[in-house]
């Protein structure tokens, strides 16, 4: 396993008392594999993203085990971290807008990396692999002399790419990382990250609200909710079939172009997620659940193999599902 | 709930306005500086307040003074005397008024010409918007002291002279401050709606611009009088204050003018300027409490 | 950021969001057409600050105009004092001082003698006014000079370890003694400063910038010069370098949330590179203007300054003309100190074309 989350938990402290962001995650991504993690805001996913390279704020308490080809991220000395930082995992973050520095050449944040990690490389030759990377994502190497602000929202993202690869790391994990842009541009940097990931066999996370972006480019899907993975699969599977209510609400929310059952009765889900720090008793989305059965409101279900429609009732170990209703075969949907 | 329904519009706004008030005063208390800065500037107040009581203003006077020439402390005159033998502690206790007046003084004028030209130069705009935005840049960028001082050494000093003097160097700051609030309420939708309902530019500015931006003046008032106190020590330190009155910067004037530095005389030199430091400390750790109530989003842009 | 940490810490209110910088910002950020590079901005940008400079440089002759011939009265009676003098000496002065001109030709003759450096003469010394102020500016600029960069370096380098480790003892005291600092006038801090450590403990002089027994060779009079600045540097920084303090601090909290400094962070950059090579830069960007908007503070205290040190500067002879009283001086040094911060304004903005990448673009 290339990157495996046991139990992970992080609580933030807050004034409000201690908010659960995630609850016991339990998570892994082969070498050169895809996984996409799905929900809404505040669901975790991005907790889950920079707790991997243990960037979370002071306030956050972490629990569990991160292991990063079977090192224990959340164990290591500060010194180590610095050196797995970017060359075991690196972040692909939100960058259209902030993750850039205003001030400085884009040419120079990408060596930048480079020159912290490899203590023998020269300014020059690193300069001329930030280059060579603002190539590979489809950008004039003579944008290294740019400023962030004198590049579109989409090459910012391509920045971010070439940025995140600079080091060669296995795993690359990518933030929301198509989200603020327009959906052509969105295309052209997703088709770009499926390109480097086959091309250079790296492990991606790639963390999104938006089901058809993770489906264009991951092979496995988990679904976040309230701070645990409620259905994990594969990733066409998972979002075409769900075996969770929260799964397939969150798939019906994304209207079919063209069908005009989807126009005549939009997908969606009513209410809000729950506040983390009264979380309801038993299943934590019965609230919202159409399907729900009483047992819900009791016990808190576990992650457990499902069956799937069509296959006769036999649970299928790929497909996963922290729903009652659906570890019993009934359909999740009304 | 059916006493809600029955109040007047005008029950319901100052309901609503003491319920914000209590929240702000929740969210004030919870800054240990600022209640710090509270209790000095309230006990600062209340012995301002007190000194006719406690003194006589005969102690004031030169020609009836007892004591012997810059005299250390001693049990009667507890922090010494001056070199016209007036007890020290008398003349502090004294200052304290005058220095507390001018500052507030000062700063209130200052308030009201910079919040007036600030909302009518966001709210109006045009010509004279950009004339009184570049007035209230230019005398932003003019060394106060240096222009206090040429305009008191023409119209001569006396205790209106300096509070004029000293607004007229402070008003641009809450001019700006002002300015940018107006031009944020100005573009909020109810403002809209407003205009759409008829509302006069006099209405539009008193009902709904105003209301909005005064916190933000009061906090930048708090933080306005301390450099007006400074303000009025330095000029009356220079020569500059009334020479009728005695504030803590003439105390600290005719210190110096007679010598108290070279005889060693730091009772006469400690207290008023310990005076000045902490009534300008209390005022400082007030506002900048007020600041973070009212505006967490403009600190340090101010 | 769709799901971003609940506030790090409900009790200070005075860190900023993230939020906050992001909508500071993204009116600057976005921006559509990536290709958009203009490298020919500069002369637009510069004609456009220097003319506001020009305009304010003229607005500061005519108010000194103003406030000297208008407000101030007739000259005549206070260089004649209570001398006796006869209508036909009057005149006399009058037409020698160009008063029997009318009005608009006065201003003029005024505007086009400050141009020209023809600043008159002085009522107290008998000299050009232009010649003492050239005989006193180097000890003006000394003092401020020196405490000025001082008082910068220490202001920016303190206020950026307490904005970074903000609420953290070294922050809480820094800040503590900054307010008590500023808060003290200056003029007093000066005087103390002299009776602690010129009477009471004699290690430095009480005035002046030198003694009159000191070899006229250079190295003892710069010896003699520096040992007499001490005082004067270490009251007038005690008293600026808070407002830099300040100002650099709050901007660093401006900075501490931003995304591109979890970036850096994420890169394995340690801490203290993440300050210095990523927060910094942002946050000396509007600390620059800020600081040279504050120059007219700084002129503030250079004038208090040396007239607690009687220090033979600018400042000095501006508080000795005052109760001369002497008119062309006041008013020539008002010209002066007021167009000096003007001008410094107009360097913070052509500096900022230099420093800040973004402005650059419109």
């Amino acid at each position: 396993m290339l990157l495996e989350f046991k139990d992970l938990r992080v609580t933030y402290r807050g004034s409000r008392g201690r908010l659960p962001a995630v609850r016991g995650v339990d998570l892994a991504v082969d070498a050169g594999e895809t996984l996409g993690i799905a929900g809404e805001s505040g669901c975790g996913k991005s907790t889950l993203a920079m707790a991997v390279l243990r960037l979370l704020p002071k306030s956050a308490e972490v629990s569990g085990e991160i292991l990063l080809d079977g090192e224990d991220l959340l164990q290591m000395g500060w010194g180590r971290l610095r050196a797995v930082r970017w060359t075991g995992a690196s972040i692909v973050f939100q960058g259209a807008m902030h993750s850039l520095n205003a001030v400085q050449r884009i040419g120079r944040q990408i060596a930048e990396p480079i020159l912290v990690h490899e203590a023998k490389t020269t300014p020059a030759a690193a300069a001329r692999r930030a280059e060579a990377l603002l190539e590979r994502v489809g950008l004039p190497a003579s944008r290294a002399r740019s400023y962030p602000h004198e590049l579109s929202g989409g090459q910012r993202q391509r920045v971010m790419i070439a940025m995140a690869l600079a080091c060669d790391p296995d795993l690359v994990i990518a933030d929301e990382a198509t989200t603020a842009l327009d959906v052509m541009v969105q295309a052209q940097v997703l088709q770009l990250i499926a390109e480097l990931v086959t091309e250079r066999g790296v492990g991606l996370m790639m963390i999104s609200h938006d089901l058809s972006v993770l489906s264009a480019v991951c092979d496995r899907a988990a679904v976040m909710y309230a701070g645990r993975i409620v259905e994990q699969g594969p990733a066409g599977e998972v979002f075409a079939n769900a075996r969770h209510p929260y799964s397939a609400a969150l798939s019906a929310a994304f209207p079919v172009i063209g069908d005009p059952a989807a126009r005549m009765s939009p997908g969606g889900l009513a209410g809000d997620p729950p506040d983390p720090v009264r979380l309801p008793e038993g299943c934590s989305f019965r609230p919202r659940c159409a399907v729900a059965v009483e047992r819900c409101g009791a016990e808190s279900p576990e992650l457990l193999a499902v069956p799937v429609r069509g296959s006769a009732g036999v649970a299928d170990a790929a497909r996963v599902s922290a729903c009652f209703v659906a570890q019993e075969g009934m359909p999740v949907v009304l | 709930m059916t006493a809600t329904n029955a109040l007047s519009p005008r029950a319901l706004r100052r309901a609503r306005r003491r319920q914000s008030l209590s929240r702000s005063w929740a969210a004030y208390r919870s800054q240990k500086t600022g209640m710090w800065g509270l209790v000095l500037l309230g006990a600062i107040v209340v012995l301002a307040i007190a000194t006719p009581v406690l003194i006589d203003a005969s102690a004031l006077s030169v020609t009836q003074a007892t004591g012997g020439r810059m005299a250390p402390p001693s049990a009667e005159y507890p922090l010494g005397t001056d070199e016209t033998g007036r007890s020290v502690l008398a003349l502090t206790l004294w200052g304290s008024r005058l220095s507390l007046v001018i500052g507030l003084t000062a700063t209130v004028v200052a308030i009201v010409i910079g919040t007036a030209v600030g909302v009518t130069s966001g709210h109006i705009g045009g010509w004279y918007g950009w004339i009184a935005l570049r007035l209230s840049d230019w005398f932003m960028v003019l060394p106060s002291l240096v222009v206090a001082i040429a305009l008191l050494a023409v119209l001569g000093r006396s205790m209106a002279t300096t509070i004029t003097v000293i607004a007229l160097v402070s008003w641009p700051g809450t001019t700006r401050l002002v300015r940018a609030q107006t031009l944020t309420v100005q573009s909020r939708p109810y403002l809209e709606r407003a205009k759409a309902l008829g509302a006069g530019h006099w209405h539009q500015m008193t009902k709904h611009i105003l209301p909005n931006v005064l916190p933000l003046v009061l906090a930048s008032a708090t933080l306005l009088v301390p450099s007006a106190i400074l303000m009025e020590s330095s000029l009356a330190w220079l020569g500059l204050g009334d020479p009728g009155v005695v504030s803590w910067g003439s105390i600290l004037n005719r210190a110096s003018e007679n010598g108290a530095v070279s005889a060693h005389a730091w009772w006469y030199l400690l207290p008023p300027g310990l005076a000045i430091l902490l009534v300008v400390l209390a005022f400082m750790l007030c506002g900048r409490a007020l600041e973070a109530v009212f505006n967490p989003r403009l600190r340090g842009e101010s | 950021m769709t799901d971003a940490p609940p506030p790090a810490d409900g009790a200070s209110t005075e860190a900023p969001s993230a939020g906050r910088a992001q909508s500071r910002r993204s009116p600057r950020d976005v921006n559509e057409h990536g290709e958009r590079r203009v490298s020919s901005g500069f002369g637009r940008y510069l004609l456009k600050h220097a003319g506001g400079a020009a305009v304010s440089l003229l607005l500061v002759l005519f108010s000194s105009f103003f406030i000297f011939r208008l407000i101030a009265g007739d000259p005549i009676d206070q260089l004649t004092k209570e001398r006796p003098v006869s209508p036909e000496q009057r005149a006399a002065m009058r037409a020698e001082l160009g008063l029997d001109q009318p009005l608009w030709q006065q201003f003029w003759d005024y505007i086009a003698g400050t141009l020209t450096m023809d600043l008159g003469e002085s009522f107290q010394y008998r000299r050009p006014i232009f010649d003492l102020i050239v005989e006193r500016l180097p000890a003006t600029l000394l003092l401020s000079g020196t405490g000025m960069v001082l008082a910068v370096v220490l202001g920016f380098w303190i206020g950026t370890r307490s904005g970074w480790k903000q609420g953290s003892r070294f922050d809480r005291g820094h800040v503590a003694t900054g307010l008590v600092l500023y808060s003290a006038p200056t003029f007093w801090l000066g005087m103390i400063v002299i009776l602690v450590f010129a009477r009471y403990l004699g290690l430095f002089p009480v005035n002046g910038m030198r003694s009159p027994s000191t070899p006229p060779d250079f190295w003892s009079q710069a010896v003699d010069i520096g040992y007499h600045l001490v005082l004067p540097v270490l009251t007038y920084t005690a008293v600026v370098y808070a407002g830099y303090l300040m100002i650099m601090r709050s901007s660093i909290l401006d900075e501490i949330g931003s995304d591109y400094l979890t970036t850096a962070r994420a890169k394995g950059l340690r801490d203290d590179e993440v300050r210095q090579k990523h927060a910094v830069p942002n946050a000396l960007l509007p600390t620059v203007t800020l600081v040279f908007l504050a120059l007219g503070s700084v002129v503030n205290g250079s004038i208090v300054t040396e007239t607690v040190f009687s220090w033979p500067g600018l400042g000095t002879l501006f508080v000795n003309s005052i109760f001369y009283p002497d008119r062309p001086v006041l008013q020539a040094l008002f010209v002066l100190f007021s167009s000096s911060t003007i001008l410094a304004v107009l360097c913070a903005e052509i500096l900022y074309w230099f420093i800040d990448p973004r402005i650059r673009r419109s």
